[in-house]
């Protein structure tokens, strides 16, 4: 310990503060040498006759090659789902398919440690997390909705809910396994058929989800999962039997999308990009507050749509604040996401990491002050340091624009007025979170903030009963809860 | 070798009529118990009844539960409700998933002492069936009924106000006397899945099904004392079913007039929650809705100011 100007006490972290590295084993996970596409309930090689590489960001090496699909597999996934559709998920009586569901649910909950090591080397998130949240809350979400096949008729009184037919559903890089439970889980539960790209540089926990769906004994066609990158998601978009598309993503793809099924009759669910403020009021439990804002940028490398990007904090706490960000900053293991003690994995990809260090240097160029944790970081693989920037102005690109990476804006307010305009400020509108001990603060904040989601107190709280999703250009629709069937039904 | 040629020896030397071979074996008989805090007691009476299906064959000796043996049944359900019903929902919709994975898993068990207690086969399969089936239906409503039955109250005051369903409490079932494993499901299932707790007795000629029921309980994570089950008859118990201090509701599914009085008249004692089911079809879809599970909950508001500062500016 050592005492700091003020007389408060700080933690010393330069001493033998060491962890011996608890390492995951990879005995759990096996990964083929290749990957075709799931088709019909078989694996079918692509007609494109092209594979790409994925490898591990956190060492840079191929893990295995996965098929690229061009617009004719897309074109016969399509043929299969609907021929599924008509033929079998449809017809079938809606408490028999949740029983399908609910196997998937099972499944995914036996193989729970197989699919975490493989989405941790897949996408570089730390095993911690993949472990602890991205599988069992697939798992919970494959549960929640498989109650739902039966009961649709009480979600919806004095409607009759029938399903639209066929989903193209297209996911992003960030929660591979857990955004492909968010589509399927859903569509499957509504009576529709699916046909789902995940992202292409995290492939591997939805082809496993495929044999999951294999070996629970699917009908071949209800869920085909068909990889690759852009292309094959506009092909997918651009497909004219697909009735529905559910897509999570950026803002910009999501605006093409909605260009491109502008004079069709296809649904859609956009969940977009997000700049959440993360607001500090002064009488706020400091501690917990640090925690939360530490939990809500850096987890999952700040590669979360929701992540409490900007941080608010009123004037009279803001310098204790950031010394104890600073602080909780330096504590941070970043490194091997194998490692159990790891809190910050490998950035995603190379394009990522350049992106994120693009945005490093356009916050340093617009005057804001950078600090980053005096951490090492492994030479190998796509890694970035915990990153704040203070002295932020509100029209800063730092402060406007989802970076999408371990890089937080802190400003401050004096009056509840100013931080409600300053939060809103921004064409997001995902997620907001709220620190104060007062209750009648945090309902004000609630009904005045223009986000899907706000989180009192606490920060990334996530149940496959509560909607998600966002306003703005954060996208529409819900995924989760009661409110996550509607878009996959026709209503009438 | 040796031992064959023994064995034929004692065969063809053993001249007595329907004496079993010694190749076969003779069947261990279950002990039917009954089923109170997660153990296997017999009733502290001492006292038996023997069950019988229309054939007159016996089927078994049966527990005849006492007052006592109800009484201990209510403190167990009492003890466990507190961890019942505050875990969570999600947690609760896993373990009756659990109990019908068991189910699945012991069906023929389940058709055979169905077809000793006079259900054809055929009967018999659709009713296990159905039971399973009704366990997964409930076990889906677990976290999805409180979206159904909670609402958000537009109060015209400054305040955030909303109710939710909450579990009563410790309930009291008297089951179905036909639909001897069925009835018993459908009747259970949505007062645990709502979070309460139960005494259960049996149906009085048809006892085996929820005796075996038990053990499946008992292999289910369901927590010990939140289902228990007696076997004895209604007429003697239904008395203290009805005016048991510590219960908080009731639940019968007979449509004897003079029974449905007494219950009512004596669970006024502590303004009990008296729910008849005498005319539903467990059979049919009317068997199973949110509905049953909400007969055992209590509405809860809660009313929460909300500071009205800052916002004067246009929304964006």
């Amino acid at each position: 310990m050592a005492t700091t100007k003020n007389n408060t006490l700080k933690l010393k972290f330069d001493s033998a503060r060491k962890y011996a590295p608890a390492l995951e084993s990879k005995s759990a996970a096996t990964i083929d040498a290749r990957y075709d596409l799931f088709i019909n309930g078989k694996f079918e090689k692509p007609q494109s006759k092209k594979y790409f590489s994925t490898i591990n960001p956190a060492t840079e090496e191929k893990l295995s090659e996965i098929a690229d699909a061009n617009a004719a597999d897309v074109d016969k996934a399509v043929k299969a789902a609907r021929a599924a559709s008509d033929k079998y998920w449809k017809k079938m009586p809606a408490s028999e398919r949740g029983k399908y569901i609910f196997r998937i649910a099972r499944m995914i909950q036996e193989r729970a440690r197989e699919l975490a090591v493989i989405e941790t080397l897949d996408g570089g998130k730390p095993i911690r997390e993949s472990r602890d949240f991205d599988v069992p809350t697939a798992a919970n979400h494959f549960f929640y909705y498989a109650g739902w096949t039966d009961k649709l008729a009480y979600a919806f009184p004095g409607k009759d809910p029938q399903p639209l037919g066929v989903a193209g559903q297209i996911i992003p890089w960030n929660f591979p396994l857990l955004m492909a439970a968010w589509k399927i889980a859903p569509a499957l539960a509504t009576g529709n058929t699916v046909v789902l790209k995940p992202a292409e540089n995290t492939s591997l926990t939805a082809l496993k989800l495929a044999e999951i769906i294999r070996e629970a004994d699917l009908p071949p066609g209800v869920v085909n999962i068909i990889t690759g990158a852009g292309s094959t998601g506009a092909a997918i978009v651009n497909h004219p039997d697909i009735n529905k598309i559910a897509f999570t993503g950026s803002t910009d793809v999501g605006k093409i999308i909605q260009r491109a099924i502008a004079g069709t009759n296809k649904k859609a669910t956009l969940e977009l990009g997000g700049k959440a403020a993360n607001i500090i009021f002064d009488d706020a439990p400091i501690d917990q507050a640090v925690e939360g804002v530490i939990n809500g940028i850096f987890f999952n490398q700040g590669h979360v749509c929701c992540a409490g990007s900007r941080l608010y904090v009123q004037e009279s706490v803001y310098k204790e604040v950031v010394r104890k960000l600073k602080d909780r900053l330096e504590t941070l293991i970043v490194g091997d996401p194998m490692d159990k003690n790891t809190d910050i994995g490998a950035i995603n990809s190379k394009e990522q990491l350049n992106t994120i260090n693009k945005y490093l240097k356009i916050g340093q160029k617009e005057g804001a002050e950078m600090y980053q944790a005096n951490v090492e970081i492994p030479s190998k693989g796509f890694f970035c340091r915990p990153t704040i920037f203070t002295n932020v102005a509100q029209s800063n690109r730092i402060a406007q624009e989802e970076i999408f990476g371990p890089v937080l804006t802190i400003q401050t307010f004096r009056t509840d007025d100013e931080v409600i305009e300053k939060a809103n400020n921004t064409p997001y509108g995902l997620s907001a979170g709220v620190w104060t001990d007062k209750g009648s603060k945090i309902f004000n904040l609630t009904t005045k903030l223009r986000a899907g989601v706000v989180w009192a107190n606490t920060f990334n709280q996530f149940d496959p009963t509560s909607p998600f999703g966002g306003y703005k250009e954060s996208g529409y629709g819900r995924e989760g809860g009661l409110h996550g069937l509607a878009p996959y039904l026709n209503l009438g | 070798m040796a031992t064959v040629t023994i064995k034929k020896t004692a065969k063809k030397s053993a001249p007595q009529k329907n004496i079993a071979a010694p190749a076969d074996r003779l069947e261990v008989l279950k002990t039917y118990k009954i089923y109170i805090g997660g153990k296997f007691p017999r009733t502290e009476s001492g006292r038996y009844y023997t069950a019988s299906n229309n054939k007159k064959e016996v089927l078994a000796n049966v527990c005849l539960s006492s007052r006592k043996d109800f009484r201990d049944a209510v403190i167990a359900a009492r003890t466990a409700f507190g961890d019942w019903g505050s875990r969570a929902a999600f947690n609760r919709s896993q373990i009756l998933y659990r109990i019908a994975e068991m189910l699945e898993s012991r069906k023929a068990q389940f058709v055979d002492e169905l077809v000793k207690q006079d259900s054809t086969r055929v009967q018999a399969e659709k009713e296990v069936e159905l039971s399973i089936d009704r366990l997964i239906y409930y076990a889906g409503w677990c976290d999805k009924f409180q979206q159904l039955f909670s609402a958000v109250n537009p109060v015209a005051s400054s305040h955030f106000n909303f109710s939710v369903p909450e579990p009563t409490g410790v309930v009291s079932v008297i089951a179905p006397q036909n639909d001897s494993l069925l009835g018993l499901v459908s009747v259970i299932a949505p007062v645990i899945a709502g979070g309460n707790t139960c005494i259960v007795l049996a149906a009085y000629t048809k006892p085996l099904c929820a005796v075996t029921f038990a053990e499946v309980l008992n292999s289910s994570d369901v927590p010990g004392g939140v289902i228990n089950i007696l076997t004895g008859k209604v007429s003697e118990l239904a008395p203290y079913f009805a005016d048991h201090m510590d219960v908080n509701a009731m639940i019968f599914c007979e449509k004897d007039a003079a029974v449905k009085k007494l219950i009512r008249e004596k669970g006024a004692l502590n303004l009990k929650r008296v729910t008849v089911y005498d005319s539903i079809n467990w059979l049919s879809e009317k068997g199973q809705s949110p509905y049953f599970i909400m007969d055992t909950q209590e509405v809860k508001t809660t009313w929460h100011p909300i500071e009205n500062i800052g916002g004067s500016a246009p929304g964006y």
